[in-house]
């Protein structure tokens, strides 16, 4: 794969007349960023705004790749929700997005990145017949499968249990590599696992947060992402006010 | 157990029918025994057959071809938007007008044949169908709209691939109605003017003072439509099922 761009997005987000956030974010090519804030912050939105969709505001400003190409049809999306269609096998859900582009679908490649993620026993299986963690891995795999260079993850993982999500978060750090991801979450010890950029974002401005200087993926319980997760939380904590 | 439940209603139902013969004492000619109306149903079997036959098609058709337009006209309505504003006022206002008062037109504009029946069983369930079946395709959780936007997907395939499956619950809701509809649509129009179908028949046994004629055609007309009713049930929970993905 040829190099993940990065992006930049400078400007000001408004719903009806409020300002929801005023922003000047890069996000560093081939990395991953970690969008933590408050619940209502904007985190969403920014992801929703670079990726098109419907955003109920007004955005004045503007955005881009760093590569100065087009931004659309290089992101793919994944979000709390699973969003596995109920009615389709596991296989066939993961190559949806090459039916709706009206594609005729890869299924050998399918097949490898169910293998990847750890279903290659439950191909054929509906989704209602899967676990939350095993409906979040077939999810990652369909992502995976449109095989863009800039993933955008809108807490991904913050439905499962404790233990789920921690291999969760494993897995997409390795299938992920060499990716452009942004990660919102809600939850600092997540952040601080994961990224190679932390931005907290609050209602006026977004501003970087310094990581620890141990390579990503993190131990969960080394000192230093304890650390990172502890101020994170007292930070997120006292902007709440 | 269910067979039970069935057979007990039926039961008491002719009971209370029997009783109501011996408390009133009315002539057989203003309500017959249940006996009566059996009796007469095995000696006019032949007509009664015949004339089931005609109104079965009829609604049968009525009812595919009902549905047919109905989907399409919903699809189309959640295609486009400007399809949506202007036709769905028109349909809604369609709806004020009693669809029995046409039935006189109907007869004239398509004859005495099956062929006004059919349309009169199709005007009446055409409405349900399309309503049913745009407000499954609509609702829509705009999770997958999302998703379908971030991976580039085309409108109609967007349509195809999830609007419409998971729409097929909403469709079942607008069968299992139309199901009730299509025979009363039948028969209406075999009331304004036939030569045959149920409609027609107990009309010709009421004119010959066949009163228990016209009891058994009544009850062979509610077996159809009851008959229909499970039919249409088990279609509907088999798409529901489908879209829930169950598998067994």
């Amino acid at each position: 794969m040829t190099t993940s761009p990065g992006i930049t997005l400078k400007g000001q987000h408004r719903i009806g007349g409020r300002v929801l956030f005023d922003a000047d974010l890069l996000i560093p090519g081939g990395q991953w960023t970690c969008l933590l804030g408050r619940s209502g912050v904007g985190k969403s939105t920014i992801l929703r705004l670079i990726l098109g969709l419907e955003t109920g505001g007004l955005f004045s400003g503007s955005f881009a790749a760093t590569d100065g190409m087009p931004l659309a049809g290089r992101i793919s999306y994944m979000a709390q929700s699973d969003l596995l269609l109920p009615w389709l096998s596991v296989l066939d859900n993961v190559c949806i997005g090459a039916r709706l582009r009206g594609e005729n679908p890869h299924f050998g490649r399918a097949r490898d990145l169910l293998n990847r993620v750890g279903l290659s026993d439950h191909t054929d299986q509906k989704p209602a017949t899967l676990s939350g963690g095993m409906r979040q891995r077939a999810a990652l795999a369909r992502t995976l499968f449109e095989d863009r260079p800039i993933l955008f993850l809108d807490e991904p993982f913050s439905a499962l249990d404790a233990g789920t999500r921690a291999d969760m978060q494993e897995l997409a750090s390795d299938v992920l590599q060499d990716r452009t991801v942004l990660l919102v979450t809600h939850d600092p010890a997540e952040a601080a696992r994961l990224a190679h950029q932390i931005i907290v974002m609050s209602a006026q401005a977004t501003q970087n947060w310094p990581v620890p200087e141990t390579v990503a993926l993190r131990e969960i319980n080394a000192p230093e992402t304890l650390a990172c997760q502890a101020k994170l939380l007292a930070y997120l904590r006292g902007i709440a006010a | 157990m269910r067979f039970r439940d069935i057979l007990m209603t039926l039961l008491i139902g002719l009971g209370l029918w029997q009783a109501l013969v011996i408390i009133t004492d009315a002539p057989h000619f203003i309500l017959p025994s249940p006996w009566r109306v059996a009796q007469a149903a095995y000696k006019s079997r032949v007509i009664i057959a015949e004339n089931t036959w005609v109104t079965a098609i009829e609604v049968v058709l009525g009812l595919l071809i009902g549905t047919l337009l109905g989907v399409a006209t919903a699809i189309q309505l959640a295609m486009s938007k400007t399809a949506e504003r202007v036709i769905l006022p028109i349909l809604v206002f369609t709806q004020a007008v009693p669809v029995f008062a046409l039935a006189p037109l109907l007869t004239l504009w398509f004859g005495y044949g099956m062929g006004s029946k059919i349309v009169m069983a199709v005007l009446i369930i055409y409405f349900p169908v399309t309503s049913a079946f745009h407000d499954g395709l609509t609702r829509i959780d705009s999770g997958y709209r999302d998703l379908s936007i971030s991976m580039g997907a085309l409108r109609w395939n967007f349509m195809r691939y999830i609007q419409i499956p998971q729409a097929l619950p909403s469709l079942g809701t607008g069968l299992r109605l139309a199901a009730v509809y299509a025979p009363i649509g039948a028969v209406i129009g075999e009331w304004v003017g036939a030569s045959k179908g149920l409609g027609y028949l107990m009309l010709l046994a009421n004119g010959r003072a066949k009163i228990d004629l016209m009891f058994a055609s009544l009850i062979v007309l509610a077996c159809l439509t009851v008959f229909l009713h499970i039919a249409i049930g088990v279609l509907a929970t088999g798409l529901n099922r489908y879209a829930q993905g169950a598998t067994n």
